[in-house]
Formats: C-alpha cells, structure tokens, sequence
C-alpha cells in the first residue's frame, strides 16, 4: 500500500491526532467485540442441542432469570461506558485539532473546479499573490490555513497524511487548518463525487524545509521566462494568439484568464490533469491535441494543430519552469 | 335492523397448537361499522393527516433555513398581500360550521342533513378555490424569481394541492350520497371525510401566518 | 339505510363447507384480469417479496460490474459515464428497491397471519402500492437501459444533480422514482400500522404482540415520519430542473446544503426502516431454534422504540464534512453513540436466549449467527464514523463502503435470507434444502468478509468512493482484486439461493403446519395457508401462542359468528384487542392496478411537463373514483349483515 495518501502515516499534527484516535478507538472496539463474539460462541458450544421436536421452555420467562439479567444488564452498562469513553476522546480530539497554533500562518486559497484545483497563495502585499494549480507548496512546521472555495459542484478536499477532509460547497466558504512536520510529497484526491472525471482529481502537497519553501515561491512570484530560441517563440505566439489565452494564464504574457491551470511555472509540475498523467513532452502533446482521449468530458477542447505548431507549443511550454 | 345471524358452528379447523379446544368467541352481536377512533378508516386519514403534516412541516422548516441562511427577507420583494389570504382563512374557518354540520348527521344517520351538509361543503370549497387563485396572484413574487419566492409558491401550493383532493373526495361523497348504493359505512366515510377537512383548515393556519405575517417581522 | 336484503348469508354449514366457502370468498378471482385485481395480502406479499428480490438481483449484478472494473488498476471495462451510471442505480435499487419494500413485502405477508387476521387493513390499497412500486422501477431501469440512467449517485446531491450540471432528464428520473417508492412506502406503512392497531386478534394485548410484529409497527411510524422530507427535497429538485425554482441556487438565494439536510433527514431514518425489520426477524427465528421465548421482552420493545426515535437525530453525521457549525457536530456525535445502546441491549438480549436455551442448528440460525458477526462489526466501524475527526478521514471512502455493507448486509439481509428459508415452508408448503442451504451461508458469510472486509483497509489507504478507476502506483489494487474475487463468491451464493428455492418450490419436502416447532400463530395456519388464513380465527391467551396454553382462564379460544361469503373480519381495540365492530373488506379489483397505470402515466409525464400534473390528475381521479365507487351488489350483501353501532 502507499504511504502518500495514507491516512495511517500522519506527517503533521492534525492527521497525528486522529490517527491517535483511531488507534485508541480501534482498540475500544476490539475489547467491546471479542467478549462479544466470545460469549455467544461459548453460549453456543454449550447450549443442549435442540430439534423442532424439542418442547420449547415457556417456563422461563416466568422465572425472574435473575442471574441473566444481572449479566445482560452489566453488559449494557459496560457498553455504555465505553460509549462515553469513546465520545470523549472523540471531542477531546476535536477540540485539540482546533487548538492548531496559528501564528505566522500561511494563507491559501483553494478553489474547486471540475477537475481541476486552483490554488491561489495569498498575501497582504496584493503584489505578493500568485496562482497555480494542481500542486500545493507548504513550509514545513508552519501552519497553513487554507480557504476552500468551489466554482461549480461539491468537491472534497482530502490529503490524508496531513488532515481530514473539508468539503467545498458552492456559494459558502470553508476552512481548514494544517501543518506539516514531516518533509515529503503528500497525495490528495478529491472526496466528494464531482461528475464524470471524479476519479481523476488529485493533487500533491509538498512541504519543504523553510528555506526551500522560500526559493520555491520566489520562484513562482517570476513571471513567465522569456523563451530564447526560434520555436519557442514561435510557441509562445501561438499560445497568445490563439484560443489557450482565452482559458488559461501565463504571467507575463497577455494571456491573464482564469478559467483553467495558471500555466506560468507548469513545466515544474510532476502531472498533467490533475495527477492523470505525468508531465512528459509527448503527454502534454497528447493531451493539446485531444484532452478527450486522456479525460473525457473535461472543459478543454481539442486542438489538432499542425506538427510543426505543436512541436513548438511544447517546446514553449517545457520551458516555463 | 338485524338479520339473523346464524353461527358456523362447528369449532373444527384450525385451533391454535396444542390449546385445550374451549369456548367459541361469538361476534355476529357486534356492530358492522363504527365511528370515530372505532373504524379503521379513521386510522387510515390519520395516517395520511400525519404525512402530510410532515409535509407542511419539512416545508415550513424549509423556508425558515433558507431565511436563515439570507441577507434579507423576502429576497428584495414585497410581502404577500394580505387581503385574500385573510379572506381565505375566514372562509376556510367558516366552512368547519357545514363540515361539522354534516358528520353530525353522519353519526346521526341523518341522510338528508348529510346530503344538505355536502352540498354546503361543496360551494365553501368553491369558493375558497376561486379565493386561492386570487392568493397566487397577490404573492408579489414569481415562483422562478428567487427561493423566497420558490418557497412561499410550494407553501401555497402544497396547501392548494389538499384544498383541490378535499374538494375531489367531498364531491365523488355528495354524488354518492344522492344516486347511492348506500350502506351505513359511507356515513363513516362522510365522517372521516369531515375530518380530513378540519386538518386541511387547520393545516392552513401556521401555514398563513408563514406566508403571509412571516416576512413582515 | 331501511332497505332489507334478499341476498342471503349461508347460515348452518358443516365444517367442510365453511373451508370451502370460505375459500371461494378469500381467494383471488381467477384468470389475468384476476391475478390484475388480486387484493389478498398473502398474494401482495408474494409478488412483492419476488420483485424485491428480482430488484436485488439486477442490484447485485451491478456491483459485480463494479467490482470487476475496480479488480485492476486504470481498468478499461467501464468508461466513467457508464460507471457513474451503474454505481447511481446499485445503490438506488439497492436502498429503494430492494432493501426497504422487501421488508415491507414481508410485513404485508406474515404480520395478519402472526396477529390472526384474515387481511390488512387496506388490502386495495396496499395492492396500489405494490403496483407503484413495481412501475417506478420498471421506469428507472427502463431509463438506464435506454442511456438516460440518473448519474449523480443515490444520493443525488446538489448542484451536481441540478439543473447546471446535471443536463437531460437523467437525474429527473431519479427523483421521479423517490416519487413512486416513497407513495409506495408511505402508503403500506398506513396499512400495517392501522392493521397491527386494529385487526389484531382478541386477547392479542401490547404485551402479547410478537416482536416482529412490534419491529414493522415501529418501523411503519418511522417511515410516516421521515419519508416527507424526502419527497420534498426530490420534488424541490425536479422543480429546480424543470420549472426553474431555486431551492438550490445559492446565486438566487437557495442553499446547497439544504438538499443534505431534507435528504439525510429521511437517509438516516432509512438505515433503520431497512435494520429494525431485521431484528424483528432475529426475534423470530432466535426464539424458535433456542426453544424458549427472547429474554428480555420489555426491554427489547423498548429498544427497538428508543432506536426509532434516536434514528432521527443522526443526520448530520453524513454531513460532517460540510462547515455546519463544530458544536452541533459533537450533538450528532454524541446521539450517534447513543442509538448503539439499545441495539447492544437486543444483542445482549438474544445472546442470553441462546445461552440459556437449547440450540437447532438449521440453516435460519445460521443465517442470524452471521448477524453478530457482521453487523456488530458494522457498528463498530460506525461508532468510528460517528467521531466527527476519524469520519474527517474516512468519510467518502472505503471504509465507509465497507461499514455500510456490513450493517445492512450483515444487520438486514443475513436476517432476511434466515427468514427466507425459515418461513418458505409457510409460504410455499415445501421445505427448502438443509444441505444447499449451509452451502449457501457459508459462501455468503466467507463471499462477504472477503469483498469488503479488505475495504476498511482501503479507505484508510486512501482510496475515495465513487472512482471508476484508480492509478497502478497506489498500491490499491490486490486488495480490489480480493473483494472483487469475494463479490463472485456472493454472486455464487445468491445463485445457490435461487436454485434452492426454485428446486424446493417443486420437489421440496412437504412442509408440515409448523415444521419448525415455533410459538406464533402464523404456525397455526396451513402451509401454506388457506385463502382465508384461518378457518376459526385464534383468541389469543399469551405471548407464545402455539407452545403454552391460554393464560386467560376461561376466556374463548376462537372466534365464531363471521359471515363466510363475505370478506368479513374482526376488528379490536387498538390495547387491549377487545372485540370492537365486524369489518366487511373490499372485494377484489382491477382499479388499483388502473390507478397505479394511471399515476404511472402522470408521474412520468411530469419529468417533462408540469402540465402533466394537471391532465394527469384528472386521469387519476376516473379509476380512483372506480375503485371506491360501491357496487350495489355488495351494498345489498352488506346491508343483510348490517348491524349499527
């Protein structure tokens, strides 16, 4: 099994909390059911055996049965306790996931499309703002407060590693609140049933040492890298004279739409699609000419360009890192 | 008027397990209808009082969550007007004075005052018919403006929905009542028809004050 | 009402002639348009029973087209739109179409034969009901057949199901069939509520009723209560589609939440509609193969009525990952926690039965074993989802596609495959295979552990509900092998079923009255039993009534003075069933049928018009009309047995 998106593998402080409850839970409920089971199975292997023949023992239930209600009745009760045991450290973890120190937090803002996420990193300094998509970028041991938005239907937030999941609800605004502790590249998918390409939503959480996270987002803050030779600038002209500026943004460029992926540092991304396939020339080819082929019923339409201009778009774009 | 009733009276068949065969339990004597709590009809409109009190309910609630969840309210429209849903629930009121008239009869075996009662019945849910349009077009708002407006349509016309089956069934009764066959069960049924009536006159009353007081506080 | 009838009511008649009359009053009318206007209960149930069980089978069929796209990774055997199709209509056959009415059908079968009547309450309209039912299926797989299958899963939530983002009519035929199923439910939860309150035998007082019994009452109220908000929130979301309100357009002030509250408002409710018949069942067949009564009869009525109430304040555990306010969370948290008090009490109840009883091993028991091994593990898994952190991660996974399985599966359907082979000598008069059918549990029970035992494992691991694939890299696919290999198993096991009952039905052995040596009095009719159920309808002394003798010193033991020419019954008070009025029920009739043709009509014609609620209505009102409209025949037979109050 993998370790990535594994909600027993915590790597922060929140998914920790819960899989310590989990653990303790599960530890509850093993003790709750083997005196259970076992007693119905000793109750079985002992019992006299019976045939339809065998007179039924009406007789019984006039006696007072003193001695199996006393053992029915501390059963119910020992269940009970265990009920509130259970209840409490449920609300002693909740209480402690809200208790996530949140100074010098970090602000994102994650908006759910159909399938894709859009994930914009705020700043006081409106200068300071960028957008990306598909790949989340966090410092380790800081916390993060993410705001969850969504553009269409219901998605669900999930990177087990890190935390449980936040709904994001058209027309309401969410929150979530998470930290890592553990360098890594943690995987989330979608967890709420979004239509056709539910299946494929996924995104990473990469937490970085702080002064790795640091580099990473300046880097992020530079605008499109001018492209040098001939076909990538010829690519460069054919995405901004074309119908991809109409969708997508490349900061820098003219192309400032916000419908699909801010493209600006997509050469840097692992996947394309949301974690469908990876981020290699021949993929991203494939998925220009005919995203259909590779997630059907996504926004994007195909684009069957002649060799040469595809040539150079990707070459374009494997340039913007 | 009773018939003889002779008995089968051979106690063979089936007699539960191994039970000493005893006395027969003899029913013939016993009424072949009754009122109120006593007929099964009567569990039957409770059951379908019961549902669709549910119904207003869930509705009610409805509208007062999306209240809750709004900047303002109504969603930027007037409140209904007041005036023909006040004249409705008079009306409505008034027409529990025929109803109760008529299953009196009912449980008095008093064909013609049933027959009478009917007809008055009749011409009251007429009237509050015609009224109820008259209600929908003073609402102020379209059904496809907003949700207050979606709301406050399906209030209304959940309510009109009882309105038009009570007048059905109360009609379909007062044809009977005339051309028959007629037994002294369709006095029961006339009786619980009568109280499907009172519910859908008294349903109306926290409905009204929803739609119509509701807004304006 | 002075009229005197001619028509004469057979007075003196020998036993044999009574059975025969009495046989010729209660049976079906013969041919097509007869079994059409079939209204007997025993006739109802039996058609019902099989078409919730042809429903389960095309449900299951399904999941094994699920589980054999899931056995690979990046599968390539359904496409997503396919998929997304099949998984929408498993789990609304499933939940509505199979796992609900079947209970039901059960209950109109066996509650007048355990309470000694003769018929339900509203035997014409439970007939109506069933046709409802019937229809709407038939349309919703009508639709899927045709390409135009609801793909927003069972649940249909908003604004995926809505107009935005849900084009065509798919998702209205969802909510259309919610439309059917619930007139259905609502309306046969009338009937057996009025029929245990009202027709119940003399002397069958509150304390004497059998437990199954008390399970489909309690569960008759909880769909009265819950089945609204339902209906609402699906007719609200036709409404959105097709006439373009905004209950759910938070754009025009709607809200999308509000669609999870009206829904699992009812969701919750439903688990329970489907679980409580299933402890009623434990109950039954428990008490007869420990040869004594359950302990604990007080404290299991109770149970199953504290479970009823408390089933309605556990919605928002299906919500918890919205942003509803933390505090509430912990209430529903809490009330979670609590409705697995009284089902630990009937655990620990029957587990006291057992032990202090004496034990036959026939395939029934086994079934009902298999109960305290999956449901309890079930509830366990939900008291983990019932803590709002651990749901956080688990919710919309695996795990809980695992723990939903074991609940129903194990807390319902091991009950009613039990009750299957326990009351199929009742209904058929043919034993069914003891061998075939330990063959057949063992497989269930192992074909069961071994499909979704491995999914609490997987959701943990990170695999979300509702994908059509997954990729190779996450390590999900041996153990989706597995369960896929343990969903053949079942479908092995459910065939063995069939083969058994088909076989039985023919060359079973014959069945005795009451083969099992069980207490309540649908063991005293004949198996199966007579038109009219019993010849001389039981007084009733006790709560065990076929193992002891009356406890009413000197009170009658049978009834006598009901006509037998006409379908004439005992009606008694609703506590004590004290002997209250004669009641005449209706005759057979094709208007039920005609009705259900014509609501049908409506109902469908409203997915794209909303005119078609106005002429439809009116196309229902004829054969409503007829259907109530008294012969004058039946009038004169009824007027010779008049007698007023």
């Amino acid at each position: 099994m993998n370790a990535i998106q594994n909600a027993l593998q915590s790597a922060g402080p929140q998914a920790a909390q819960i899989e310590q409850l989990w653990w303790l839970t599960l530890a509850v409920c093993a003790i709750a059911f083997v005196p259970t089971l076992g007693a119905l199975l000793w109750s079985l292997w002992r019992a006299p055996r019976a045939t339809e023949a065998t007179p039924a023992d009406t007789a019984i239930v006039s006696q007072p049965e003193r001695r199996t209600r006393s053992v029915v009745v501390s059963a119910v009760v020992i269940s009970g306790i265990g009920l509130a045991f259970l209840l409490l450290a449920s609300v002693r973890t909740d209480h402690a996931l809200a208790q996530l120190p949140l100074e010098d937090a970090l602000n994102i803002q994650v908006t759910g499309h159909r399938w894709w996420w859009d994930i914009q990193y705020d700043d006081p300094d409106p200068s300071k703002i960028f957008s990306t998509a598909n790949e989340i970028y966090i410092p380790v041991g800081r916390p993060v407060v993410i705001t969850l938005l969504s553009d269409d239907v219901i998605h669900s937030l999930w990177v087990p590693n890190l935390h449980g999941k936040k709904d994001l609800i058209p027309g309401q605004t969410a929150t979530m609140q998470i930290r890592a502790d553990k360098a890594g590249t943690y995987r989330g998918q979608c967890a709420e049933f979004c239509g056709l390409q539910h299946a494929f939503m996924a995104f990473t959480v990469t937490a970085l040492p702080a002064a790795d996270f640091d580099a990473w987002r300046a880097a992020q803050l530079e605008p499109a890298a001018q492209p040098t030779d001939e076909k990538a600038k010829r690519g460069e002209q054919l995405f901004t004279s074309g119908s991809c500026m109409m969708c997508h943004a490349i900061q820098g460029t003219t192309a400032n739409a916000r419908m699909a992926p801010n493209l600006t540092h997509v050469a840097s991304r692992r996947t394309l699609a949301a974690g469908t396939v990876a981020n290699t020339p021949q993929n991203l080819a494939a998925w220009i000419t005919d995203p259909q082929k590779i997630k059907p019923g996504v926004n994007m339409p195909a684009h069957h360009l002649p060799g040469g201009d595809l040539d150079a778009l990707v070459t374009y774009l494997g340039t913007l890192k | 008027m009773t018939t003889n009733k002779r008995l089968s009276s051979s106690p063979a068949g089936r007699i539960p397990g191994n039970v000493t065969p005893g006395g027969a339990l003899d029913v013939s004597g016993l009424p072949s209808y009754a009122f109120g709590p006593r007929s099964l009809m009567w569990w039957g409109t409770l059951g379908v009082i019961a549902i669709e009190a549910t119904v207003f309910a869930m509705m009610v609630a409805t509208y007062f969550y999306l209240r809750s969840q709004a900047p303002g309210w109504p969603l930027g429209v007037q409140p209904p007007l007041l005036v023909w849903g006040t004249v409705n629930t008079l009306i409505l009121l008034a027409s529990v004075v025929p109803n109760h008239f008529t299953k009196h009869a009912a449980e008095s075996h008093d064909l013609a005052g049933v027959r009478l009662g009917m007809c008055l019945c009749i011409l009251f849910a007429l009237a509050f018919l015609v009224v109820r349009i008259f209600e929908f077009r003073s609402l102020n708002v379209a059904w496809d403006a907003n949700a207050y407006g979606s709301a406050v349509w399906t209030l209304l016309g959940l309510h009109t929905v009882h309105l038009v089956t009570d007048f059905a069934d109360s009609l379909v009764l007062a044809v009977l009542m005339f051309t028959g066959p007629l037994e002294g069960r369709r006095f029961v049924d006339v009786a619980e028809n009568a109280m499907y009536w009172d519910f859908v006159v008294f349903a109306w009353l926290p409905i009204y004050a929803v739609i119509y007081w509701a807004p304006r506080f | 009402m002075t009229r005197r009838s001619q028509a004469s009511v057979k007075r003196t008649a020998p036993a044999a002639g009574a059975a025969a009359l009495l046989e010729q009053t209660w049976r079906d009318p013969p041919g097509l348009v007869g079994w059409l206007s079939a209204i007997n209960h025993k006739s109802i149930g039996r058609r019902f029973i099989v078409s919730a069980f042809g429903f389960f089978v095309a449900g299951g069929l399904l999941a094994a087209t699920m589980r054999l796209q899931l056995a690979r990774p990046d599968n390539h055997l359904v496409g997503p739109d396919l998929y997304n199709q099949i998984f929408t209509l498993h789990g609304t056959t499933m939940m509505f179409l199979f796992a609900v009415p079947v209970m039901q059908a059960m209950a109109v079968y066996l509650v007048p034969l355990m309470i000694g009547a003769r018929s339900t309450a509203f035997p014409r309209m439970t007939a109506y009901a069933f046709w409802m039912y019937l229809f709407g299926g038939l349309m919703i797989f009508a639709a899927f057949l045709l390409g135009m299958g609801p793909d927003a899963g069972w649940f249909s939530y908003v604004p995926l199901a809505g107009p935005d983002y849900g084009p065509g009519k798919r998702n209205d035929f969802w909510a259309q069939l919610i439309t059917f199923t619930e007139v259905s439910g609502l309306l046969i939860s009338i009937d057996i509520i009025t029929t245990v309150l009202r027709l119940r035998a003399p002397g069958m007082t509150f304390a004497r009723i059998p437990l199954f019994v008390w399970a489909m009452l309690v569960t008759a109220f909880m769909i009265i209560f819950a089945m609204p908000a339902v209906m609402l929130g699906s007719t609200m979301l036709i409404m959105d589609r097709l006439v373009s309100t905004h209950f759910f357009n938070y754009a025009e002030g709607g809200d999308v939440l509000l669609w999870q509250h009206l829904f699992w408002f009812f969701g919750h409710p439903e688990v329970y509609f489907i679980f409580i018949p299933g402890l009623g069942f434990m109950s039954a067949i428990i008490a007869t193969f420990a040869r004594r009564p359950v302990f604990g009869y007080p404290a299991m009525v109770m149970s199953i009525m504290a479970t009823s109430f408390l089933a309605f304040g556990l919605w928002v555990h299906h919500m918890f990952a919205t942003n509803v306010p933390e505090l509430g969370k912990a209430f529903f948290t809490a009330m979670s926690m609590m409705i697995a008090v009284p089902t630990a009490t009937q655990i620990f109840c029957w587990i006291a039965t057992l032990a202090t009883g004496r034990v036959n091993f026939r395939t029934p028991l086994l079934f009902v074993l298999g109960f305290f091994f999956i449901l309890v593990i079930g509830g366990l898994t939900g008291l983990m989802l019932g803590s709002v952190p651990i749901d956080l991660q688990v919710h919309d996974t695996y795990f809980v596609v695992a723990h939903l399985h074991y609940v129903l599966i194990g807390g319902a359907v091991f009950p009613l495959f039990g009750a299957w082979y326990y009351w199929f000598p009742k209904i058929t008069g043919r034993m069914m295979d003891e061998r075939l059918g330990k063959w057949n549990f063992w497989l269930f029970f192992a074909g069961f552990n071994v499909a979704f035992y491995p999914m609490h494992h997987l959701g943990l691991a990170g695999m979300p509900r509702r994908v059509y694939t997954y990729p190779a890299d996450m390590g999900w696919g041996p153990l989706n092998l597995l369960s896929t290999v343990g969903a053949v198993t079942i479908a092995v096991s459910v065939l063995l079923f069939i083969v058994n009952a088909v076989r039985s039905r023919r060359h079973g052995a014959i069945a005795t009255d009451n083969p099992w040596g069980a207490s309540s009095l649908e063991w005293a009719a004949a198996s199966p039993p007579a038109a009219y159920n019993f010849l001389a309808p039981p007084v009733v002394g006790g709560r065990e009534p076929l193992w002891e003798a009356s406890k009413d010193v000197g009170a009658p033991t049978y009834v006598t003075g009901l006509a037998l020419d006409v379908r004439e019954a005992l009606a008694t008070t609703p506590l004590d069933a004290r002997p209250d009025h004669r009641y005449i029920f209706p005759q057979p009739s094709i208007w039920p049928f005609v009705s259900a043709v014509a609501t049908t009509i409506m109902f469908i014609a409203s997915i794209f018009s909303p005119w078609a609620i106005v002429w439809g209505s009116l196309l229902v009102a004829v054969p409503v009309t007829a259907w109530f409209w008294p012969k004058r025949a039946e009038t004169e037979k009824h007027l010779a047995l008049e007698k007023r109050p």
